[in-house]
């Protein structure tokens, strides 16, 4: 396993060294993963896999520090190791009160990393500061801040009226390192003297705390609150305790939800920028998760389509600058990563090279293709660039640390497909994943979604000024329009994709924006049986006329498989122009030259009731409708949970789910899961499921003359060979395709067939179509007698062609206990010597191991385990490339990459040296309280 | 050879007149043979000395069937009183051969004949506590019937007892082949699976190599009932290997289901139709690739009589005359236990 790609499951913190550049994401699971420039990336893992409350970076070292959630606080550091860095944890510690104290008297809150780089300052639950040593975690216990010796300095009458409760925020001097301010949750703020402990100045706001930041010089700070108001404190020399210098509801006068971060930045031109996060009016826009960024008359409430988890500003850190001069917004929301430029007019956003939200809408497929033609990509590239203008053109802003990786040997696709019928061409030939082009079928189709429905359509005048960011929407509106396959043919520039309702779109790729009329054609699957009726969804509708495309891949062709099922299959031959389509019905060829249907093949065996009535689409439909539900909740803005409540509420769920998973698994363990023990039958359901189409040009009939082929193969079993007649090229609009069948062949252990491959003369697979066209492969050799392989869930068996004996086989299912759920051909080559390559089977089971199996003689090579056989979502969503890597995603939102091979390998090698200290710390230290957002 | 004579029944006489008497009428003066009769009960009892032959005279009613088999190849396990049910088929099947003609049925005697279903196997090898049983699953009219589940059970280690998880049955399905051998029952633990281990293997990997093995399943299980276990003794070496063995010709070769496979081609070959034909078997590859279908016939015979077929049921009939030969003949009379546990042939 070399690199995660995407975005990381379930963040939970963030942090940010403006000395360093780079920044930290923390997870519920434990995981810290840290990004700097495109390319520099680390990921660490708590032990404890608790979830990771608050991320600090120690000022001016590569050393940060993480708060879980069980309270232990981690150390880790960046050190260097043969030639590159490496993210270590190097000490933990947790946090002792007295004997017979209550935990919240050292439940921490918030944490102050001290400029000095020597201590930490830990608020707590019960309102007093520890002090720690670093990196020791040695508690100076003289040097604790009591919270009695801070009431100590306070008026009697505000005390009696409240007390301190627990620290909500600490944040040192900007100027001063022996000073730093403290502000309680009950709105106490004071500014305490390390030195002399006392309290110099004390500030007695009334309203319920949640944040602070001091101004640059150090003259001001600022204050937000639980009501939505934020309050401007003077700090000088003559007034011991000012009152507030301004208070402000930026979204009143109706009740407001909490401002619980703000940030006050100041610029060269004089106006600050302001921004803060929530804030929002409480009833009317409670649900929304926002940022605010004011500057001077403009105004502007990013709204995002998760929670928000935290955010930071990159602005000027050089010690002598006098203003702080933002250039860019850091937002980490719950599915995705918004960075929004601060200096370039509109603050449009800037397209991250990495932590892509894979699953902005859900993946329902994935397709690789290794070793793309420049011009291919290169046209790609062109026509995802023309859809990517609204992006800011600023440098990416977070830029730490250098990549020394090699650069990737080739350039490799990633298609994705989407429950909302896109299609996501993504860079994978690197450590970022990164998106190149978004192809949507949607326009193809008449949908229920209306066109006007985007929450974005806010007149100039509205307000809260709202302006939707970010791209997550995991709502789709019609389940139909998901993907289901797809097939890229790279040299010719050819793309079919199939879909839920039976859908097969062939398209082509062309430069410039056109207009045009998509030939539709109809495939009845079910054509000699009677009797029978579809309860699954409808098909989709079309639009009649002309329909207008942007520039890229463009459909022309439409064939809607009647039943209207998943389609489960899908091949396309490039070269012969045909394109080939399997649903649990049958199969059919399309000829997408003539654009005529060649021929269908009805699988369905008589009685299998379950696969015609499609009950796969009647749960499908009820998702739909529970999708649709949450949707409605979504619109009707109903007031969202205060953060701190809210997750507090989230973690009760969890616990009480966690329990009561427990319960049910006792439950289990008192009466055992029982197996059936029964063999296959023809009678059973989905035996007609085409799982795999093949093309192949093959001896089928006769060993002196080949001819291209269709293959098939089924769930129960049966694999069906077609004889092609395809007209030369130069009659090939006038002559029809003709097809034949020549074979059925069926196995009698009767499992599903998972993959078909024919072996040349010399046991090497038949190359891609127009493969040897572009002088990329040799020739298959016609002169010896070919092979085919037929790989079903339990057996790998090898026939001769054209007279079908059986050869060899490999048990696997009987000897192991493991079935078969993804396979393909990976060509390995050596790292030592260019001249050795040889092809394998490469196969994940259902167990989650992956084995390689040499061709042609089905010999076991080698085990890995590597998928948790627990995680079924994740060897489902498994895709190997060509050369002996592969995908497969380990939450919705992350593809794990794995290598097999010792000489295609992508994994992230880079270094962060540590810039060179200046002398003048204290003036540096802006940087510790850069991440000082305590979240409960 | 069918003989009716009549006898006096105040006045039957020695028991050596009356063997001398069969002798003359069968004309075999000098063959050695065991004389049985049918009692009451139907069950065959021995005639073979004054006594029992008196007996038998007394309770003739009014016929006294009378069953003679050559001494070398006799049925000695034929005898007895308290397997009444197998053996009254054994004896309608060989006494009265008019009945089944008259039912298109084939000739019982040969093991070719029968469908095994089930058997003990490598009885020599295991240990006493274990019993390996082979379960023949033809076509798709009865199902295996059985059904597993996770459990634990105490294993002895150098370090004392020690809890291991392991895999049980959990259910038979009445009716199911499991069933009706007898030889598997609720709570037995799965030790091994067609040769393969099952410990440290997870329920659903043991249920897919079951499935995976299902035309020729082969389990190793310590019976939770270990007081019907196999006590070894000579007679038994190899001869329950011998009986998985034996192996029955197809009376319609061409159609797969019937076709039983050696040892090592255990599970029923794959299909082909080609041009929309005939389904055929799909043949092994030879060696080399030409003339194939010449060799694969050739093979086909040379597989068949590696494995003991006979290709003609002609023959069997022929070769059957006076003796019975039964799959379970060859098992050691002792183990009465195991033929309690009801019917382990069926047509």
């Amino acid at each position: 396993q070399t690199v995660e790609h995407g975005f990381p499951h379930q963040p939970s913190a963030l942090g940010y060294s403006p000395f360093l550049h780079l920044m930290a994401i923390g997870t519920r699971s434990g995981a810290i993963k840290l990004y700097g420039a495109p390319g520099v990336e680390f990921m660490g893992l708590h032990e404890e896999n608790n979830t990771v409350m608050q991320i600090h970076f120690i000022p001016d070292q590569c050393q940060l520090v993480t708060l879980l959630d069980d309270n232990s606080l981690h150390l880790w550091s960046l050190k260097q190791h043969s030639g590159a860095s490496e993210l270590r944890e190097e000490h933990r510690f947790t946090l002792k009160g007295p004997p017979g104290s209550p935990p919240s008297a050292t439940q921490v809150t918030a944490v102050l990393p001290h400029s000095s780089r020597e201590v930490l300052y830990l608020g707590t639950e019960s309102g007093n500061i520890f002090v720690v040593e670093l990196p020791s975690f040695r508690v100076l216990e003289d040097r604790t801040i009591t919270s009695e010796a801070v009431l100590h300095w306070v008026p009697e009458d505000y005390c009696n009226r409240r007390s301190c409760e627990l620290v909500e925020a600490l944040r040192e001097h900007p100027k001063n390192p022996d000073q730093i301010l403290i502000g309680y949750s009950r709105g106490l703020i004071v500014l305490w003297d390390l030195q002399n402990n006392k309290v110099t100045h004390h500030f007695l706001g009334s309203q319920q705390l949640e944040n602070l930041y001091w101004q640059r010089d150090g003259s001001k700070f600022i204050s937000c609150h639980y009501d939505g108001s934020y309050t401007q404190w003077p700090v000088s020399s003559d007034n011991r305790h000012p009152e507030p210098l301004e208070n402000f509801v930026p979204y009143g006068p109706f009740p407001c939800k909490a401002i619980s971060k703000i940030y006050w930045q100041t610029t060269k031109n004089g106006l600050p920028y302001i921004i803060f996060q929530g804030g929002m009016p409480r009833a009317s826009y409670g649900d929304r998760h926002s940022i605010s960024v004011v500057h001077g008359s403009q105004q502007t409430a990013f709204d995002f389509t998760s929670r928000v988890i935290d955010f930071f500003i990159i602005f000027s850190s050089e010690p002598t600058a006098e203003f702080d001069d933002p250039s860019a917004m850091v937002v980490l929301a719950e599915e995705e990563l918004v960075v929004i430029d601060l200096k370039t007019a509109g603050w449009p956003a800037v397209h991250p090279p990495y932590l892509a939200s894979l699953h902005c809408s859900a993946i329902t497929c994935s397709h690789h293709v290794s070793n793309i033609p420049l011009k291919l990509w290169e046209r790609i590239i062109s026509a995802g660039s023309k859809q990517n203008i609204h992006y800011s053109n600023m440098p990416w802003p977070i830029d730490g640390g250098t990549n020394i990786a090699p650069d990737p040997p080739q350039r490799d696709l990633l298609l994705t497909g989407h429950e909302d019928g896109t299609v996501r061409f993504w860079d994978a030939s690197g450590v970022c994943l990164h998106l190149l082009y978004k192809l949507s079928t949607v326009r193809v189709f008449l949908t229920d979604a209306d066109p006007n429905d985007n929450m974005n359509t806010l007149g100039e005048d509205e307000w809260p000024p709202l302006r939707k960011v970010g791209t997550f929407d995991p709502y789709s509106d019609d389940p139909r329009l998901g993907i289901q396959k797809i097939y890229l043919c790279k040299y010719s520039g050819y793309l079919a994709v199939a879909g839920t309702a039976g859908q097969v779109l062939v398209m082509e790729l062309n430069d410039e924006d056109a207009e045009h009329v998509v030939d539709h054609a109809e495939a009845d699957l079910l054509q000699d049986q009677e009797g029978y009726r579809w309860k699954g969804h409808e098909k989709l509708k079309t639009r009649d006329g002309p329909v207008r495309f942007e520039a890229g891949f463009q459909p022309f062709v439409l064939v809607q498989c009647q039943p209207p099922a998943v389609v489960t299959s899908l091949a396309l031959h490039s070269e012969w122009k045909l394109v080939a389509f399997g649903t649990s019905h049958g199969f059919g060829l399309f000829d997408h030259q003539q654009k005529r249907l060649v021929f269908v093949k009805c699988t369905l065996h008589p009685s299998d009731q379950l696969a015609l009535e499609g009950p796969l689409s009647r749960v499908k439909s009820l998702k739909k409708s529970l999708r649709q539900s949450f949707r409605r909740i979504r619109r009707s803005r109903v007031s969202s949970r205060k953060r701190r409540g809210g997750s507090g509420n989230a973690s009760e769920v969890q616990e009480a789910n966690a329990k009561f998973d427990q319960d049910t698994l006792q439950e289990m363990e008192l009466a055992p899961v029982q197996r059936k023990i029964e063999a296959r039958s023809a009678e059973d359901s989905f035996t007609g499921f085409v799982r795999t189409l093949y093309f192949a040009d093959t001896f089928l009939r006769d060993s002196s003359r080949h001819c291209p082929s269709l293959w098939a193969g089924t769930n129960g079993g049966t694999v069906y060979a077609f004889c092609l007649r395809v007209p030369p090229a130069e009659r090939r609009m006038d002559e029809p395709v003709r097809a034949e069948q020549a074979k059925e062949i069926q196995l009698m252990h009767r499992a599903p067939v998972v993959g078909i491959l024919v072996l040349d003369g010399r046991s090497n697979p038949l190359p891609e179509p127009l493969e040897v066209a572009h002088d990329l492969s040799k020739s298959p050799d016609m002169q010896g007698s070919h092979q085919l392989l037929v790989v079903s869930e339990e057996q790998f068996k090898v026939f001769t062609l054209p007279k079908v004996s059986s050869k060899l086989k490999l048990k696997l299912t009987a000897l192991e206990g493991c079935r078969v759920r993804k396979v393909t051909v990976a060509n390995f080559g050596s790292c030592k010597t260019d001249d050795y390559s040889e092809n394998d089977l490469t196969v994940l089971t259902n167990l989650g191991d992956i084995q390689i199996i040499s061709l042609p003689f089905l010999k076991l090579q080698i085990r890995y385990p590597c998928i948790r056989k627990e995680d079924v979502s994740g060897i489902a969503s498994c895709v190997f490339t060509k050369y002996g890597q592969g995908f497969y995603l380990i939450s919705p939102s992350e593809f794990e990459r794995f290598s097999l091979s010792t000489k295609w390998l992508v994994e992230p090698r880079c270094i962060v040296d540590i810039p060179e200290v200046t002398s003048n710390n204290h003036v540096h230290n802006k940087s510790g309280m850069e991440n000082a957002i305590r979240k409960s | 050879e069918f003989r009716r004579f009549s006898l006096e029944r105040s006045k039957p006489g020695k028991f050596e007149e009356f063997y001398g008497l069969l002798q003359h009428v069968h004309k075999i003066p000098n063959v050695d043979v065991l004389v049985g009769y049918t009692d009451i009960h139907g069950d065959l009892l021995p005639i073979n000395n004054d006594d029992n032959y008196h007996k038998a005279v007394s309770t003739a009613n009014p016929l006294l069937r009378i069953f003679i088999q050559r001494k070398e190849d006799a049925d000695y396990s034929a005898f007895g009183t308290d397997t009444m049910t197998r053996k009254k088929n054994v004896l309608s099947n060989v006494l009265r051969p008019d009945n089944h003609k008259k039912k298109q049925h084939i000739v019982i005697s040969m093991p070719q004949d029968f469908r095994p279903v089930s058997s003990i196997i490598d009885v020599d090898i295991l240990p006493e506590t274990h019993r390996r049983v082979r379960l023949y699953k033809y076509g798709t009219d009865k199902p295996l019937g059985f059904y597993i589940r996770d459990g634990s059970s105490v294993r002895v280690t150098p370090h004392g007892l020690e809890k291991v998880p392991g895999i049980f049955i959990s259910r038979l399905v009445p009716g199911g082949l499991a069933q009706s051998t007898g030889l598997l029952a609720v709570n037995d633990e799965v030790l091994e699976v067609n040769g393969i281990e099952v410990s440290g293997k997870s329920l659903d990997q043991v249920t897919d190599m079951m499935i995976a093995n299902s035309r020729n399943l082969i389990i190793t299980v310590r019976p939770a009932n270990q007081r019907n276990n196999v006590v070894r003794n000579s007679r038994t070496s190899g001869s329950s290997g011998q009986s998985t063995e034996s192996s029955l010709p197809s009376s319609t070769p061409n159609i797969v289901a019937n076709f039983l496979q050696g040892e090592e081609e255990s599970d029923e070959e794959d299909i082909i139709i080609e041009d929309s034909g005939e389904p055929q078997q799909i043949p092994k590859a030879a060696p080399t690739s030409e003339s194939l279908e010449s060799l694969t016939q050739i093979e086909l015979l040379h597989e068949s009589r590696q494995n003991g077929f006979l290709p003609s049921s002609e023959m069997n009939l022929n070769h059957s005359a006076g003796s019975i030969s039964m799959e379970y003949e060859v098992q050691d009379p002792d183990h009465k236990s195991l033929e309690e546990d009801g019917t382990i042939i069926t047509l």
